[in-house]
């Protein structure tokens, strides 16, 4: 029980960090219908990024508002070179030219700020703090908070907003939208701005738990595509509730089989979920039309 | 025996019913119409003929044998096909191939002896293309046959579709709006196609919304309404059937 | 006939240069990575172009003949030739049972699955280092013997690869003028239409994913032998997703396309060394590029060219007769 207690505690950790990168991920597939498999490189710039500005001396808080506001420029550029260049593309394409993106980014960090790892200093202290039988780090809780009041950020963003909303409705329909007066190009620049954001509030917010080098946003990436597509890709809430079941499915798998398949466990899951319900959980099934 | 016999089917999108308690049979050999305003459940009910939707209820005869539940290759395999209200052509390749497609059912080599190339797979290849090549010729396509179908004008598309339905050979085709977007010209020919195309012993049901076409050739005329049959009968018989007129009036 | 004349041409220069400089670095060594690369690339091609089913796993499949020959041969002591058989009858169960579900997929959901299917293939050789040696990877294999003679050094080995590679290419090339291969276009232009002309689009589908899988298998084989060794990294996700580049790069659904690519991307590396660590930088620089300007692909894209000017000069000797 108490060791259940203590994978649902870094089940829900490394889950919240998927939620933020699945999150992005349907933010930009809303938006655009691309799945932009650069978003894990997100994740490593934003990390990095601060790590790097703290190391110059530069105060924590102001680091981590920084790296953010670079990898929101890194995020915009990518639309704007990448994305928005290629216009009609096919799905293959545009995989091919996001995972030449996330090659690219990971080449430039490579070159910056070379092959050795890194990590964060916690936010707050490292004192673990006991719960019954399991202990609890202050940096998971700075997690779980981040990852919760980014959600219900973006959640308030889309509901609530004017833009959140346009942004809303170029992904039902863009050429609608456009008939409406949305800008729909400065829509697709926001979302990739916003997708950005929150991959690099992931990076920040993990970086004082796991090492973090040029490369470490592969991994995250796929899972948080992986946790979207649990989710139904797509669906925003969806993306958050993929992304923590998919972190403790993946713990207590870790703890229960064997860590070495850790990964394995999380691809699994999710080839079984689409073999049995094709469009994810809580996706909707699409169908021809003729 | 008739050829086509529908009972009772009825298809349900969430609550709403598409088709309901819908019976009619199709003899051989005739043009029959399905009209009906939009939104009668004309294409569903060629969905459902093809199994590309499943019926909610009832059954489907043809030819006296149960196709309700055959996937869509299978009813093809018993000999109906069909053309598309929005095209459905093979874009990615050459008119002449895409008709060539059409004989599928009647070639049968592999994939491993057509990696081989084995001396039966050239023989078959000549056959398909010669297949394909009368087919594209019965609707008047033969100066285009080498041509992208990517290239091709909408009209020109229309009736490749047709000829990649007639390579097929079927028994029985369904044409959905075959006329729409056509220009006066092309739905003279078309007109004229139809009726060949009957001729040469195709049973054809035909869902189309250009009136004059559907009472100068069909034999047989069935009116939908809201998914209901509201009448049957011969062109003249429909023309001037209250329950009818009222139904387009209304609409209109 | 005028398709005869071109493959007559590709199979002349893969021959010539190996007969004129038998000993050189960019036959033996680049020569066979371009070998293996183009099989790997026309086999993936012949699911992701002609059917259009996008496949991010199929390094997997090349792991597993690899591995198979590798742990067969040297744990077991079996014959590299059943070994060989037996990894590609292997590898076509496996991707038989689940060709069906996986193909089921579309879209973004299918490249998640193949994707998933890959990673979780090149964990297990990571994992079960009982059986594959683990991350250090295992060496020592067998001579393989072709028709009695041993294939023990480099240019044998090439001669091997280039037979290999250009029947592979000759497959794909005769199945895209076949029934199949119409089939499976048909499968990419529109699986209803293809359905209501009597093809059996699962089925379709699934006999090219295993034939395309198997392929890759095979190819596999070769490679341990030929390499000697076999280690995890050959196999992980950024070589499925170097296949798909190569196969996108040339134009896909066409054969020569992944030709194309494959060269492409083995001599990449070759010419990139020189900018060491930009190497990577300048690599994603490129795919992106190319595919932004040219999504349909550099040898597809050359080759619209080359019509669009024969039929200008037709037309202007046509004008000029008038």
């Amino acid at each position: 029980m108490d060791q259940l207690l203590q994978f649902l505690i870094s089940g829900l950790t490394v889950g919240s960090i998927y939620a933020l990168v699945a999150l992005g991920f349907s933010i930009i597939y809303n938006a655009s219908d691309v799945v932009n498999f650069a978003q894990g490189e997100f994740v490593m710039i934003g990390a990095m990024s601060a790590i790097f500005l703290l190391k110059d001396g530069m105060p924590y808080p102001a680091a981590v508002f920084c790296a953010i506001a670079i990898t929101v420029l890194v995020g915009l550029a990518l639309d704007k070179f990448a994305i928005e260049p290629a216009k009609n593309a096919t799905v293959v394409t545009t995989i091919i030219i996001t995972i030449g993106a996330s090659i690219f980014l990971r080449g430039a960090a490579l070159l910056i700020w070379g092959k050795e790892i890194y990590g964060l200093p916690p936010f707050s202290g490292d004192k673990p703090i006991v719960i019954g039988n399991a202990t609890i780090l202050p940096q998971n809780i700075w997690v779980m908070v981040g990852t919760g009041a980014a959600v219900l950020a973006v959640k308030y963003f889309f509901d609530k907003t004017l833009m959140g909303k346009a942004i809303m409705a170029c992904s039902y329909n863009k050429k609608a939208a456009f008939l409406v007066g949305i800008n729909v190009k400065q829509m697709l620049l926001v979302s990739y701005g916003l997708s950005a954001a929150l991959g690099a509030a992931a990076g920040v917010l993990v970086a004082p738990i796991t090492f973090m080098s040029y490369n470490s946003g592969v991994m995250l990436g796929l899972k948080g595509f992986c946790a979207a597509i649990l989710g139904g890709m797509g669906s925003s809430m969806g993306a958050v509730a993929g992304g923590l079941l998919l972190g403790i499915i993946e713990t207590i798998g870790a703890g229960f089989i064997s860590s070495g398949y850790k990964d394995a466990i999380a691809f699994f899951v999710i080839l079984v979920v689409l073999f049995i319900r094709p469009s994810g959980i809580l996706g909707k099934a699409e169908s021809d039309r003729v | 025996m008739q050829l086509l016999e529908v009972r009772d089917l009825e298809k349900k999108f969430g609550g709403l019913k598409a088709i309901s308690d819908l019976n009619f049979s199709v003899t051989e050999r005739i043009i029959f119409s399905v009209i009906g305003p939009n939104g009668a459940g004309k294409t569903t009910l060629f969905n459902l003929l093809t199994n590309i939707y499943k019926p909610s209820g009832g059954s489907i005869r043809f030819l006296g044998r149960e196709i309700t539940s055959l996937p869509p290759y299978k009813i093809a395999k018993m000999g109906i096909t069909r053309t598309f209200q929005n095209l459905q052509v093979f874009l990615n390749m050459t008119a002449l191939e895409n008709v060539m497609v059409g004989c599928h059912l009647h070639s049968s080599s592999g994939l491993i002896a057509a990696a081989l190339r084995l001396p039966s797979v050239t023989r078959e290849e000549k056959k398909v293309r010669e297949m394909a090549r009368q087919a594209l010729e019965f609707c008047n396509l033969q100066d285009i046959a080498h041509m992208p179908a990517s290239a091709l004008p909408y009209g020109t598309l229309k009736r490749l579709e047709i000829a990649r339905a007639l390579a097929a050979k079927p028994r029985l085709l369904l044409m959905d709006e075959p006329a729409a977007g056509l220009n006066d010209t092309e739905t003279m020919e078309l007109c004229n196609l139809i009726s060949r195309i009957c001729e040469s012993g195709i049973t054809i049901i035909l869902v189309e919304h250009n009136m004059s076409l559907v009472m100068e050739i069909s034999h047989h005329v069935l009116v939908l309404n809201y998914g209901e049959l509201l009448a049957q009968g011969s062109p003249y018989e429909i023309q001037h059937n209250s329950e009818v007129i009222a139904a387009y009036l209304g609409e209109d | 006939m005028k398709a005869m004349v071109g493959y007559c041409l590709f199979a002349l220069s893969t021959i010539v240069p190996a007969i004129l400089f038998p000993d050189n670095y960019y036959v033996t060594v680049v020569g066979v990575t371009i070998c293996t690369n183009i099989v790997l690339a026309v086999s993936l091609n012949l699911l992701m172009g002609y059917a259009g089913q996008i496949s991010l796993g199929h390094a997997a499949f090349f792991g597993l003949g690899a591995y198979s020959s590798a742990v067969l041969t040297v744990k077991y002591g079996i014959e590299p030739w059943i070994a060989m058989i037996a990894g590609a009858f292997m590898v076509a169960v496996i991707s038989y049972i689940l060709s069906r579900p996986i193909l089921k997929l579309k879209g973004h959901y299918l490249a998640m699955a193949t994707l998933g299917l890959g990673i979780i293939v090149h964990i297990f050789f990571v994992q079960a280092d009982q059986l594959t040696g683990g991350p250090d990877g295992m060496s020592g294999l067998p001579v393989l013997t072709i028709f009695g003679i041993p294939i023990d050094n480099d240019i044998k080995w090439y001669w091997t690869f280039a037979i290999f590679m250009l029947l592979s290419v000759l497959f794909s090339l005769n199945i895209a003028r076949s029934r199949s291969g119409r089939a499976l276009a048909a499968v990419h232009g529109s699986e209803i239409a293809a359905q209501m002309l009597g093809v059996d689009t699962a089925k379709v589908k699934s006999h090219i994913f295993v034939f395309s899988a198997v392929l890759a298998c095979i190819t596999g084989s070769l490679f341990a032998h030929q390499q000697d060794f076999v280690s995890p990294e050959s196999f992980g996700f950024f070589f499925s997703i170097e296949l798909v580049t190569m196969v996108v790069l040339g134009g896909l659904g066409s054969t020569y396309g992944a030709v194309v690519g494959a060269i492409i991307l083995s001599l990449l590396p070759e010419l990139l060394i020189v900018f060491e660590d930009f190497e990577v930088l300048i690599f994603g620089a490129i795919l992106m590029t190319i595919m932004i300007f040219l999504p349909q692909g550099l040898f597809v894209a050359m080759e619209q060219a080359f019509h669009n000017f024969m039929n200008r000069r037709e037309q202007g000797a046509a004008n000029a007769t008038s």
